[in-house]
């Protein structure tokens, strides 16, 4: 695909998801209370999106992830919650 | 199009999704074992649930034309408890001359724990002493990374796999470099909120290329789509990919992993 038809197929769908993202942030921050890691690794994340560094959507994911390499002792539960707290 | 749905879990599934898929040109449905969404007391449970995989299921789907093929073993969210695994190991050879049986999956990891580890290496170890493919579970979101490396790492251990008799599922941007690399196959599943996007999953297509990567919609009792494959196929049109790229990624390449399984015929 040219760029050109980048934009025209997906343009409309990007700017949509960049605006819930910037009411997500607002969102944050008019809400009290101290909240958790996830508010620092997003903010972390989205650092990932500016600039001309390749590979932004690969970056996003390792800026989420359990970068150590062991095996932890024993499961804490099942479920994940979409960051790791660094 | 035709198309092979290479995972999708439709016990949790109703049977307007069968109709539905037969609608929309799917062949063939594979259906791994998977954690039913609450731990199972005892190895009976696993017993009725193979029995369901092998011998219920694949009725359901023939009713709408649809071939059904499964995959057996204890999931990695049950695996912390390795007494209850080692019963369950056990108890698959029982189940792995059913006339519908692909091989051992999806084994793997979940928070990436010793008991995981230790349990997917006995799978292995089950999978390589009976010849049968593997199909692997990779972890969720943060998890996904590590337990990637991790798995990778104790296949490549086990001299006795071939990467070609691998499919490593769930990939993702991160992922799907370093399972290629291994020159083992590498699943891209389609969800609505986490996983793969059908955009997401086209950009993975045309920067990796198209040999042995395949889509699946991992279908379950969560938010999931079970038409995301022809959904992303209709997403590769959008782009202007051909229709013969478009059916290697939906039918040929699941068609080329699975017809290793002397059980899989379409």
């Amino acid at each position: 695909m040219t760029r050109q038809q980048v934009l025209d197929l997906y343009f409309l769908d990007a700017r949509h998801k960049l605006i819930e993202l910037a009411a997500f942030l607002d969102r944050l921050e008019r809400a009290e209370g101290d909240g958790d890691f996830r508010a620092e690794a997003f903010r972390a994340a989205l650092g990932e999106l500016t600039g001309n560094k390749k590979g932004r959507a690969k970056n996003v994911q390792l800026a989420f992830s359990d970068p150590t390499t062991a095996p932890i002792d024993k499961a804490p539960g099942k479920g994940a919650v979409g960051a790791y707290p660094k | 199009m035709n198309y092979i749905e290479p995972h999708a879990h439709m016990v949790s599934r109703v049977t307007d999704d069968y109709e539905r898929m037969a609608l929309a040109g799917c062949q063939a449905v594979c259906e791994p074992a998977f954690w039913a969404g609450f731990d199972r007391s005892a190895v009976q449970g696993f017993h009725d649930y193979f029995s369901q995989l092998t011998e219920h299921e694949p009725k359901r789907a023939a009713k709408f034309g649809l071939k059904h093929f499964c995959w057996l073993c204890i999931n990695s969210k049950e695996a912390e408890d390795v007494k209850l695994a080692e019963e369950v190991i056990a108890l698959v050879p029982k189940f792995l001359n059913r006339p519908n049986v692909l091989g051992i999956g999806e084994i793997g990891l979940n928070k990436n724990s010793k008991n995981e580890l230790r349990v997917f290496e006995m799978q292995v170890d089950l999978a390589a002493k009976h010849d049968q493919l593997i199909l692997v579970h990779t972890p969720h979101l943060e998890d996904k990374w590590k337990g990637t490396r991790l798995i990778l790492d104790a296949l490549k251990n086990d001299k006795r796999i071939k990467p070609e008799r691998v499919i490593i599922d769930h990939v993702e941007e991160h992922t799907v470099e370093m399972v290629l690399d291994a020159g083992m196959w590498a699943g891209m599943t389609l969800y609505p909120e986490t996983k793969c996007s059908p955009a997401r999953a086209v950009d993975i297509l045309e920067t990796y290329g198209n040999e042995r990567l395949w889509l699946n919609s991992a279908c379950d009792w969560g938010v999931s789509d079970p038409l995301a494959v022809p959904k992303t196929a209709l997403e590769m049109r959008r782009r202007g990919h051909l229709e013969a790229t478009v059916e290697k990624v939906v039918l040929q390449n699941p068609k080329k992993f699975l017809s290793q399984s002397k059980n899989f015929k379409l």
